[in-house]
């Protein structure tokens, strides 16, 4: 089965033979993102020489670290973008990439998602938010619903979750879309657009986990959990003209911006060259 | 491959930027002097007394070199975008104090771990917590050990004055490139603050090490494999098509995670802890003072280092028979030298700017029947030579 994969899979080019099979469980919504990954990659004819894929950690960031044959950095927790902010001031030409989940970068790293926004680098950022920390067992997240049911909120949630794509899109990102992993080829062009837009960029995929947290609120099979995104996902065009409490518990998908902004490594290199014209040895 | 700090003009226009002689600045400065012409061209800090001139130097000084300054949104970020910019070949640095330098503990073992290049720049002011933010201090000699957590091998270098700071910087540098390890300057509020004049060197007579890159292909397969004897594997830079990986957990020869092989852990951290000590040579640096007929041997580092050689040198004027012993890389802890010096005298006198910590090290290598005692001090205020003067009387 496995090895029928290697021959049979079109984007089995794009992965780390030695590395598979993945360590996610069965029905993840990870295998879609590294899917739709690796075909926005293949359309965009995009090398992966061209390319540095930065994670943290959690179940999230194991999606393309180290399955995708690029130079990949699984960093610590939290702490990616940080990371990625290096690796992208070092090779402004290349496309630097950080696929992790909603723990990693909106609860602990969540300082660094706001900032690396709101300086504009050119990072594009997959945020796989499914709700819950599932690596350590299924703790709530701040990206857990209010009222569902985790290892830590054993009666029910009594926080609400984090907006992560409005957050970024307020803070100052150049691209922000929100898609689920029941809208594959809206992921892949929005990630396409993503990796192609100048500036910050964040593609947020709501994705199912049914070990950790379907199984704990009445969706143990993936499908239920694909059925529930669908029913409950309203375009953003739409959800515009909704109420608060009309959206609460829906998906609200689509483009929340897409906008030309100063990107912060074409800025540092403009003033380098600016000061360094200035203060270098000149025609003498 | 041309590395950016490395370009043949950049002899020239340090001489143009910085010429060589008499200058007058901060140790901090120095700091930051030293790591531009070890070839630094990246950094990323936040703000904290007392290490701020060093990022407000390194914000003005290196895009005059075509460097990078960044300023990130916490110490935790500071650390990691050195990390992530010493992948892509740029020699990389951060500053901090120990509030700060406690923050980047996680990711000071992440560098350890994947044998990251870079330099960690702690400026120690008195704690613990906020404690006295803007004095200068000593506290931090265990934090540079052993902060992060787990088995590690580190490199601690403490500067012993303005001068003494640029140059160890560079020596920082070169360590951990050479060796792929991060190094800590364990700098101080005092020296850190103190202007006095340095001599800026041509950049002739700084001698610069790069990290050893793959020779070929096969030998970039390897990134963490001993491939010729050295115990340290050439660096394989991101952006060359390598496909590298990099991770904190444990990992094979390759790159690739393996935590559950306790085999693959077991060679990984000791090769880790034996790279160090194979280069012991390349670590290891002190100064020592009237140690042929001594008595009596004071050991001292960093600001302390200054009066106790003050002291020494008064004592000698009195006839006391009393040596200095002074490392300059404290962790590795020089134990071997100080086991043969204490075979020869009746005591030892340890001052330092704390209640005690390089003295537990000295300690591991004394026996019992000779006098070990601390001189210490805290408060923001350095020791006098007079106050270590009256210990070597007394003692």
């Amino acid at each position: 089965m496995a090895k029928e994969i290697y021959t049979k899979y079109k984007m089995a080019k794009y992965l780390r033979k030695e590395a598979l099979p993945t360590a996610l469980c069965p029905g993840c919504g990870g295998g879609t993102v590294l899917n739709a990954f690796a075909n926005a990659i293949d359309q965009l004819k995009i090398d992966p020489k061209d390319l540095v894929v930065v994670s943290g950690i959690g179940c999230s960031a194991w999606i393309a670290s180290p399955y995708f044959l690029a130079d990949t950095l699984h960093t610590t927790h939290g702490r990616a973008i940080a990371f990625a902010t290096g690796v992208k001031v070092g090779l402004p030409d290349k496309k630097v990439v950080v696929i992790s989940g909603d723990g990693d970068l909106a609860g602990i790293g969540g300082n660094h998602l706001i900032h690396a926004a709101r300086r504009n680098i050119d990072i594009t950022v997959i945020l796989v938010n499914n709700f819950i920390y599932g690596m350590t067992g299924g703790q709530v997240a701040p990206t857990t619903p209010f009222g569902a049911k985790t290892t830590t909120t054993p009666y029910r949630n009594i926080e609400h979750p984090l907006n992560i794509a409005e957050v970024v899109a307020e803070a100052g990102a150049s691209y922000v879309a929100r898609w689920t992993t029941a809208h594959v080829y809206q992921l892949i062009e929005s990630i396409k657009k993503a990796l192609t837009v100048k500036g910050f960029s964040l593609v947020e995929v709501i994705s199912q986990c049914p070990v950790q947290f379907g199984r704990r609120n009445k969706m143990k099979e993936p499908a239920e959990m694909l059925r529930w995104f669908l029913k409950n996902s309203i375009p953003i065009s739409k959800a515009k003209k909704m109420s608060p409490e009309e959206l609460e518990g829906k998906f609200v998908i689509g483009e929340f911006v897409n906008r030309q902004r100063p990107e912060f490594t074409e800025e540092l290199n403009k003033l380098i060259d600016e000061v360094a014209e200035h203060f270098g040895l000149g025609d003498e | 491959m041309i590395i950016r700090g490395d370009e043949p003009e950049q002899i020239d226009l340090l001489k143009k930027l910085y010429p060589k002689g008499n200058y007058f600045m901060q140790g901090d400065e120095a700091i930051a002097y030293g790591a531009i012409f070890a070839g630094c061209r990246f950094y990323a800090g936040y703000p904290i007394t007392p290490a701020s001139e060093i990022a407000e130097t390194m914000a003005r000084e290196l895009p005059k070199v075509r460097g990078y300054y960044i300023q990130m949104e916490d110490e935790i970020g500071s650390i990691a975008a050195i990390i992530g910019a010493s992948w892509t070949g740029l020699k990389s640095m951060t500053a901090t104090s120990g509030p700060g330098f406690s923050l980047m503990q996680e990711n000071l073992g992440y560098a350890i771990m994947t044998e990251t290049p870079i330099v960690v720049v702690d400026v120690q002011r008195s704690g613990p917590s906020t404690g006295q933010a803007t004095k200068g201090a000593q506290g931090d000699f265990f934090q540079a050990r052993w902060g992060t957590h787990g088995d590690h091998p580190i490199v601690a270098i403490s500067p012993i004055s303005v001068e003494d700071s640029f140059w160890e910087t560079i020596r920082a540098f070169n360590i951990s490139e050479k060796l792929r390890i991060p190094v800590v300057l364990l700098a101080d509020g005092v020296i850190g603050h103190t202007r006095e004049q340095i001599r800026i060197p041509d950049p002739e007579e700084v001698e610069i090490v790069y990290r050893k890159l793959p020779k070929n292909e096969e030998e970039a397969k390897y990134p963490f494999g001993d491939v010729d004897g050295s115990l340290i594997p050439p660096m394989p830079l991101f952006g060359h098509g390598y496909f590298t990986h990099v991770t904190g957990s444990t990992h094979k020869e390759t790159g690739l995670r393996d935590v559950y092989t306790p085999e693959v852990h077991i060679k990984l951290v000791n090769r880790l802890h034996k790279k160090i000590e194979k280069h012991e040579k390349d670590i290891e640096k002190w100064e020592e003072y009237f140690t042929d007929d001594m008595e009596i041997l004071v050991i001292s580092w960093g600001v302390s280092a200054r009066p106790s050689l003050g002291a020494v040198l008064k004592a000698r004027e009195e006839g006391i028979k009393v040596g200095l012993f002074i490392p300059k890389t404290v962790h590795p802890f020089p134990g071997k030298k100080v086991k043969e010096f204490a075979k020869r005298v009746r005591a030892i006198l340890v001052p330092e700017m704390n209640l005690g910590q390089l003295i537990l090290e000295v300690q591991r290598y004394v026996n019992d029947d000779i006098i070990l005692k601390g001189v210490n001090k805290i408060g923001g205020v350095p020791l006098t030579v007079e106050e270590i003067l009256r210990e070597i009387r007394g003692v």
